[in-house]
């Protein structure tokens, strides 16, 4: 937008003899070497792989006889019809979906909290608190769960008075104990998301209120979170994508407790459906687990966007 | 346990928020600040108890012999054998952790390296250059960066196998150089800090845009640059999904997904747990000290994401 002038210059000094038409570009071969090498590992590390795992879900294996050599022809959507009936793939989904029901709200209310109190001339020593509540979001995931999973153990664990009365890697509450281990990852960076939106907000905004005798929660509440409200859209909607696309942690606690079984989280069923090896069913679960953490999050945008219109 | 914590940090200071909008407002306020101050470093004092507590476990933990692991109390320290404990570490199947800690750095660092120099290109000529399709690029871009990574490592698994490259360097490098990310965020930083008449300025001097990118405008974009290395760097080595779905030979892993099949063992060779111990504990060093150093630079660079 700002190199207008230079540019309507150029333009017309390249175009005078030539119709309107066609105005040719400026640095064309440039531009061709800035784009080229991210454009072409682009294509062929995203678009190629997304459109040959859709039409991978789209064969199927047949068979001359019974033991006869195994051919890959195209059988439609028969693929995704097996996938609608297979009760273990939904299953996982719906154990991701109660997660991030739990889960997402909790993680981003304490980062939202904590933005705001740094945010606020109530936290003295913010620097500190800021990087101690950061330090997790550099612990990898596997890491992390290792950890916890060491933490929670009942021989292990430092805390063993706790975790020999409460079995936290038990069926009924090992879901809980990952969507701990994520929100200790995540927490800090969310939170960052979030205060780095509220250092950009002028201070004389909300100058008035304050001599006004507002107190700090009041003017938390009513001005500085509906001025944040993009970023905290934002680190949703990464957190929703990052709920159903859940493995690492899941993974890593199947060796801590039998309750998580290879078909866990919806990532894990793909994962133990390519081992077997099983391409075609695995690409259709892949392509349907795509669409359905790109129609969550959308949804989600669309949703909260039409109350902030209504507001 | 988190929630309730939480709780008396924002019930108490919200009631005394409407204590003051009441009436005299003036004599009112130093009290309720003080509530409101205390309750708060409460609040931030006890996570950062819960944020830190681990990491502590992990570096005490860490400094014990494998017997002591489960004698003593886990948050302070016994006999320490700390250096033991690496020498065992970096000896045990011919130092086969260090090869993995090696893969890493070249996967993350050399990866990271790359992908953040082809993203600032990209970035760079769509923000500074008119062309067709450049809406087009940039929104496919976009999309690109709705992909999660654990979405496409399946698909990767399927393409690499059709030209037999599974199980190789390539397969887990190549995929992780490419960062949707990085073009996005490099595009907003080249549009706002690299001013037009600076490049034009180096066009009259005969400068070349390729030259002029690499001696001018990279410099300036240098902060957003080490912001999108830091967090391709991080993804890079926190990746899990592509290790795990396309490397068999155990030459060849990242220190990630490594300690994960060390991790995975344990009920068969229990002796492994100190060395996923204080192998989780050095493989997290590096990061952290990289975010530490770092910090002014993806503090900006979160900004400028997030705002957006």
């Amino acid at each position: 937008m700002t190199t207008a002038p230079a540019e309507v210059a150029a333009r017309a000094a390249e175009n005078r003899p030539a119709p309107r038409r066609r105005i040719p570009v400026p640095h064309k071969a440039a531009i061709a070497v800035f784009i080229a090498p991210f454009g072409i590992l682009f294509v062929l590390f995203y678009l190629i792989p997304i459109l040959q795992a859709v039409w991978q879900s789209m064969l199927v294996i047949e068979r001359d006889g019974t033991f006869g050599e195994a051919t890959e022809v195209f059988g439609g959507l028969a693929q995704y019809v097996l996938v609608f009936q297979n009760a273990p793939f939904w299953a996982s989904v719906a154990r991701v979906l109660t997660f991030g029901i739990v889960q997402v709200p909790v993680m981003l209310g304490l980062a939202l909290l904590f933005a705001l109190l740094l945010d606020s001339p109530l936290v003295k020593g913010k620097k500190f608190f800021r990087l101690a509540f950061f330090v997790p979001y550099a612990v990898p995931g596997v890491i992390a769960a290792i950890m916890w999973g060491f933490m929670f153990s009942p021989n292990l664990s430092p805390f063993t008075a706790l975790t020999k009365s409460v079995d936290f890697l038990g069926a009924d509450l090992v879901l809980w104990s990952i969507a701990n281990v994520v929100t200790w990852v995540f927490v800090g960076y969310n939170m960052l998301i979030i205060y780095s939106s509220l250092l950009s907000i002028p201070t004389e905004i909300y100058e008035a209120a304050r001599l006004d005798g507002a107190s700090q929660w009041r003017i938390a509440w009513a001005i500085k979170i509906p001025l944040v409200r993009p970023a905290i859209l934002l680190t949703a909607v990464f957190s929703i994508i990052g709920t159903l696309q859940l493995l690492a942690e899941p993974q890593v606690f199947a060796s801590f407790s039998s309750a998580v079984i290879s078909t866990y989280t919806p990532n894990m069923t793909i994962y133990a459906t390519a081992s077997v090896p099983n391409s075609s069913l695995a690409a259709a679960f892949s392509v349907v687990l795509a669409l359905a953490t790109f129609a969550l999050s959308f949804t989600f945008l669309k949703i909260t966007q039409r109350k902030g219109a209504d507001e | 346990m988190t929630a309730t914590t939480a709780m008396p940090g924002v019930v108490g200071p919200k009631g005394a928020g409407k204590g003051a909008s009441s009436g005299a407002p003036r004599a009112r306020g130093p009290r309720e600040s003080l509530m409101s101050r205390t309750a708060a470093m409460l609040v931030m004092a006890v996570f950062t108890l819960y944020f830190l507590v681990p990491i502590w476990w992990l570096l005490v933990a860490s400094t014990k012999s494998p017997g002591q692991l489960l004698t003593t109390p886990g948050l302070w320290f016994a006999d320490f054998n700390f250096v033991e404990n690496i020498t065992a570490l970096f000896e045990y199947r011919g130092g086969v952790y260090w090869r993995w800690l090696g893969n890493s750095v070249l996967y993350a660092g050399l990866g990271g390296l790359i992908g953040t120099l082809i993203a600032a290109m990209c970035g760079y000529a769509l923000a500074k250059y008119r062309f067709p399709g450049r809406e087009v690029i940039f929104n496919v871009v976009l999309g690109g960066v709705l992909v999660p990574a654990t979405a496409l490592a399946l698909p990767l698994f399927l393409m690499f196998s059709q030209v037999g490259l599974t199980n190789t360097f390539w397969a887990v490098f190549l995929p992780s150089i490419v960062s949707p990310f990085g073009v996005y965020l490099t595009r907003i930083f080249a549009a706002a800090s690299v001013p037009d008449e600076l490049i034009e300025a180096s066009r009259i001097d005969g400068a070349g845009e390729v030259r002029t990118f690499f001696t001018v405008s990279i410099r300036l974009m240098s902060p957003a640059l080490v912001t999108v290395f830091l967090f391709q760097f991080v993804a890079i080595w926190n990746n899990f999904f592509l290790p795990l779905i396309m490397l068999r030979s155990e030459e060849l892993f990242p220190v990630t997904f490594g300690l994960y099949t060390w991790n995975s063992q344990l009920n068969q060779i229990p002796e492994l747990r100190s060395y996923v111990l204080i192998g989780a504990l050095l493989s997290i060093v590096p990061l952290i000290v990289a975010f530490l150093a770092l910090q002014r630079f993806w503090r900006n660079g979160l900004g400028a994401g997030a705002l957006k």
